[in-house]
């Protein structure tokens, strides 16, 4: 007879279908997202919103999102992909160096740094919008993918995460250990802590690929010209499309343009979960 | 910060080879904090500077005015009507969403859940959402004319719900922002829930702990740091409330009006109005205030203080 | 004539922050009407060539920027959608705060275009000549485009405002066309009263719609001269119009749906909305959006108070050159193409309704049946409308903050369905402290 334990436990049917309730509250926005990728404009307009209706236009709506306004769809995808990888990638080296740095190194002045941080970011980023803009202005950054990337180089919650992961994950005498063998500290860093920083880095990475793909006011703010947009703002400018004299809403673009957008991500999502099975609980029987 | 099971190292005596050492700490640091200088002190140091000027953008060039601005700031019944309402929605809507994120990711790490996995990156999916099609999805949702609120009524025969309406309107806020960030405080609770060693459950196990007793008594001590800390940041993203109100001030600007949210006061007074000093001297005003609950919070939340 | 001396910025170097330059504009004086030049500056810079940037979100700008350049091979366009009015306006002051990063021409709407003339940013087309194209447009558009007389635009489009209603839906109710506003009202009653699910219009509080309507009426509310702003929303104009429009709000006869949103649309099409006061361009976003309605709609006269004809502008706006162009006059050459030469063709062609006299009495224009509209004649009862546009109306230099704040104020009177004249008060009020903080002497009535 086996004995449940918390080690092997059993499936439990009321917890998934407590679980699967709020599942539903999840996905009953997405659901509407993806019901209306599949009408034509008009058809939004005449259809109620959770039925599908009027002719499915799924792949000619996907198909006009590449090709509208000459394809300007795949410019602001790449743009995306290169302030993602430029930004969340410098977001995850820096926070990733600093959180180190802050957790294992006892230098005088650590504590006033994450206060200094936590306070900066206590302001409200939109006041700072326009003193950020004439700054790099000054610098003669605008409208050029440097005053999108070099924002968001600044994860603040990375910097947390990694500071307390290594707080817990490194322990001091494999530092030792090294330092007693010769190793410099820069060496000890590659070879030693960032393969224990494993899951805390690719937590941070997931988060900061997420922030920094659907980062949206301060590119409003930097570029004036749509060929350096990212994905959120050129879907927002045809949003925008829709009001006014000489209006031609394309709704229907907006929304298959918004689930297009989710899907790389998703895609990220799934990647990096693996990593969330190694380290310290490698081999253990929770999932 | 509690530490589970790393021991800690033997003391040593101190020497100036470590106090050396110590200092190449700033090495690891320096990165962050050169381009944290450009990218948040700088225009926080231009903020400051605006906020003790007034500039008239038509005539009169700009003036210095001291503190005249911050004492117009601390008397206008419209910021302090916006910041009450951030504190109210602060109070209410944290708590639950963090006590769902909470919920779920126990439940995701339990290994009681079928198809786990599934329900992770469901979950996550919201905050993955870009905003733009934000307006769109809960103008339908919301929507009292053709949106499914309104489907609703009518099976009802009358008006009941009714979430865009200045009573419901905070309500529906929340629901929005804990629909976005549940997932992503999940993660959160879910990562450090994957680091607790695996040798702490074996040995409660063995001394015949069931489920809620290991929760108890392993789980939530080694998720403390992670629960104040989420509280801290969600309580700052409260306080600066933006996104969400204005998404719905483009669908019901009679409701949602610009001096809704600080943050919204702040942003309406620099882009509508070209206020920028006093713009600034808001948004100052506002980071301190969250600076000081999120202190408070976290000297409450740790235990060793950071 | 009166001087428009720029403001100098000083911005104060504090603690981490890296010291910033003091950024400075020039003390230039921009003097009212300017030393009427001639074009021939214009000219050589089109013969000359050289590199423009256009800012535009009109859905002809790509088809007439191909256009132009055919035209004068030498030039170059640089067209760039930089967003729809309040999104490209806001990045436009942020260019002109940062003192660089504007684009050559934008295209500005009326109630925009006094923001940026009296901040200085723009150029005073006059010193090229242009102001002898006065009589080649409509008399309203041309005093919408002059500020303080300066010529700070050419006219691109007007939006003389007309009735759009839904034939069938009014057919099926047995409503006639109304020709006044009291005709209107009982429309109005008469409408929901027999079909609950339809409304005789929409109005959730818009700011561009109120001050047309106010126009209509014979209200002046915005008066400026020079340093010197009077602002009155309880003038005799106003009262008119908030006296009728408030049986409509307190008796809860309008439906409330956003404007431009999908429900909006939706609402077109299916009856839910049986008519619409609207401007002269209204008909081209029908026929692109609203196909359900096709057939189904048709275009009258705005109704009145007292049955004479008058209407008001709704929109519309014009292209202007910006003062931080490197090459004004070729930029100005492309505003003169666009607005009085081979560019208001294309324009009209994409179902814009255009400022220029010739083309609004022309035959072929006028007499064009419209399909959508049943075959309508519709533009016989536009242009009529735009020769009977109330005089005498001027925006407030600070028109934008004032539409962007309109909804805080008067929607509080849409929300409660209650008094509009309380709303339009508390508006007064915010307006003129804004007005006196931003160094105008404003005073109320």
């Amino acid at each position: 007879m086996t004995s449940i334990s918390p080690l092997r436990p059993r499936k439990s049917r009321v917890l998934t279908t407590v679980m699967a309730l709020y599942l539903i509250y999840t996905l009953l926005p997405l659901a509407w997202l993806l019901i209306n990728m599949t009408k034509t404009q008009s058809a939004l307009f005449s259809t109620p919103g959770l039925s599908f209706g009027g002719p499915f236009a799924l792949f000619d709506n996907i198909g006009e999102t590449f090709t509208y306004d000459n394809g300007i769809f795949f410019r602001w995808l790449g743009n995306t992909l290169l302030y993602v990888v430029a930004g969340a990638g410098g977001a995850t080296i820096l926070a990733t160096a600093a959180g180190y740095g802050l957790a294992k190194y006892r230098f005088p002045g650590r504590r006033a740094v994450f206060a200094v941080v936590l306070g900066a970011i206590a302001i409200p980023g939109t006041a700072l919008a326009v003193p950020t803009f004439l700054l790099f202005s000054k610098l003669g950054l605008t409208n050029t993918p440097l005053a999108i990337i070099i924002p968001s180089l600044i994860s603040p919650f990375g910097l947390y995460l990694i500071w307390v992961y290594a707080g817990d994950a490194i322990p001091d005498e494999l530092l030792e250990a090294a330092r007693i063998d010769g190793a410099g500290e820069i060496r000890i860093f590659f070879t030693v802590t960032l393969r224990l920083l494993v899951p805390g880095i690719v937590t941070v990475t997931l988060f900061a690929v997420v922030s920094t793909w659907n980062n949206y006011f301060l590119p409003l703010i930097m570029l004036s010209e749509p060929k350096w947009y990212p994905l959120t703002v050129g879907l927002n400018q045809w949003n925008a499309q829709a009001a006014g004299a000489g209006a031609r809403p394309i709704f229907h673009l907006v929304i298959t343009g918004s689930v297009l957008t989710i899907v790389p991500l998703i895609v990220a999502f799934l990647l990096m979960q693996r990593f969330w099975q190694s380290g310290l609980s490698a081999g253990s029987v929770k999932q | 910060m509690t530490s589970t099971a790393v021991a800690q190292a033997p003391p040593r005596p101190a020497t100036r080879g470590r106090r050396r050492r110590n200092w190449r700490g700033w090495i690891f640091v320096a990165p962050f904090l050169v381009v944290f200088a450009l990218t948040f002190l700088a225009p926080i140091g231009y903020a400051i500077g605006l906020s003790l000027f007034r500039d008239q953008a038509f005539f009169g060039g700009t003036t210095f005015v001291g503190f005249d601005n911050y004492a117009l700031v601390l008397a206008d019944s419209k910021f302090w009507q916006s910041f009450l309402r951030v504190l109210v929605f602060l109070a209410v809507q944290v708590p639950i969403m963090l006590l769902l994120a909470l919920v779920a990711a126990l439940a995701i790490d339990s290994a009681r859940l079928h198809a786990a996995g599934f329900f992770r990156i469901v979950i996550f999916l919201p905050y993955a959402v870009p905003g733009v099609v934000a307006a769109l999805m809960w103008g339908f949702i919301y929507g009292d004319n053709f949106g499914l609120v309104a489907d609703l009524n009518h099976l009802l025969g009358q008006d009941v719900v009714k979430p865009l309406s200045g009573n419901w309107m905070l309500a529906s806020i929340g629901n929005i922002v804990t629909w976005e960030f549940v997932g992503y405080n999940m993660l959160i609770f879910y990562s450090a829930l994957k680091v607790i060693p695996n040798e702490l459950f074996e040995a409660a196990a063995i001394d015949g702990a069931g489920t809620f007793r290991t929760i108890l008594s392993i789980k939530l001590p080694a998720l403390r740091g992670s629960v104040v800390i989420a509280t801290i940041f969600s309580i700052i993203g409260s306080f600066q409330l933006f996104n969400e109100p204005n998404i719905l001030h483009s669908v019901v600007p009679n409701v949602v009006t610009t001096d809704y949210t600080p943050n919204m006061y702040a942003y309406y007074l620099s882009f509508g109005g070209q206020q920028y000093n006093y713009s600034a001297t808001v948004a100052i005003v506002m980071g301190v205030l969250t600076a000081v609950i999120a202190y408070v919070v976290q000297l409450r939340g740790s235990r060793k203080g950071m | 004539m009166s001087l428009i001396r720029r403001h100098r910025r000083v911005t104060a170097a504090v603690a981490l922050a890296a010291a910033l330059a003091a950024g400075c504009s020039s003390g230039t004086t921009g003097s009212g009407p300017a030393a009427t030049g001639t074009q021939d500056a214009v000219d050589a810079a089109l013969r000359t060539g050289g590199t423009i940037t256009y800012w535009s979100w009109t859905p002809s700008a790509r088809d007439q920027v191909a256009a132009f350049e055919k035209e004068y091979p030498k030039v170059k366009v640089n067209y760039v959608n930089a967003g729809t009015n309040t999104d490209q306006y806001t990045k436009l002051q942020n260019a002109v705060k940062a003192g660089s990063g504007a684009p050559d021409v934008a295209q500005i709407e009326y109630q925009a275009l006094p923001q940026f003339a009296l901040t200085d940013s723009l150029v005073n087309l006059d010193q090229y000549g242009f102001g002898t194209f006065e009589t080649d447009y409509t008399p309203s558009t041309w005093t919408n485009v002059k500020v303080n007389n300066g010529l700070y635009s050419l006219p691109q489009d007007s939006g003389p405002m007309a009735l759009f209603y839904n034939k069938e839906v009014f057919d099926a109710n047995g409503i006639a066309v109304p020709k006044t506003w009291d005709e209107y009202l009982a429309a109005a009653r008469k409408l929901h009263a027999a079909d609950p699910t339809k409304y005789i219009t929409s109005d959730d509080g818009d700011a561009g719609f109120t001050t047309s309507m106010i126009w209509q009426a014979g209200g002046h509310p915005f008066t400026t001269d020079g340093r010197s702003v009077k602002i009155n929303l309880a003038d005799p104009g106003t009262k008119k119009w908030t006296a009728t429009w408030n049986q409509l709000v307190e008796g809860k006869q309008l439906a409330s749906i956003k404007a431009w949103s999908d429900d909006w649309y939706r609402a077109l099409g299916n009856g839910t909305i049986a008519s619409l006061i609207s401007g002269a361009w209204m008909p081209g976003s029908f026929k692109s959006s609203v196909p359900d309605g096709a057939g189904k709609w048709a275009v009258a006269p705005m109704p009145t108070y007292d049955g004479q004809p008058v209407t008001a502008e709704n929109g519309g706006g014009g292209q202007s050159v910006l003062k931080q162009s490197a090459n004004p006059a070729l930029a100005a050459g492309f505003v003169r193409w666009l607005n009085h030469g081979n560019g208001v063709k294309p324009f009209i062609a994409s179902g814009g309704f255009p400022a220029t006299a010739a083309d609004l009495s022309s035959a072929a224009f006028n007499d064009e049946p419209s399909p959508y509209f049943g075959g309508q004649k519709i533009n016989q009862v536009l242009t009529a409308a735009g020769n009977t546009v109330a005089k005498g109306w001027s925006y407030l230099p600070y028109q934008l903050y004032a539409n962007s704040i309109f909804n805080d104020t008067v929607g509080k009177s849409y929300l409660n369905g209650s008094d509009l004249n309380a709303g339009l008060d508390a508006w007064q009020k915010a307006l003129v402290d804004y007005g006196n903080q931003q160094g105008f002497t404003v005073s109320a009535g």
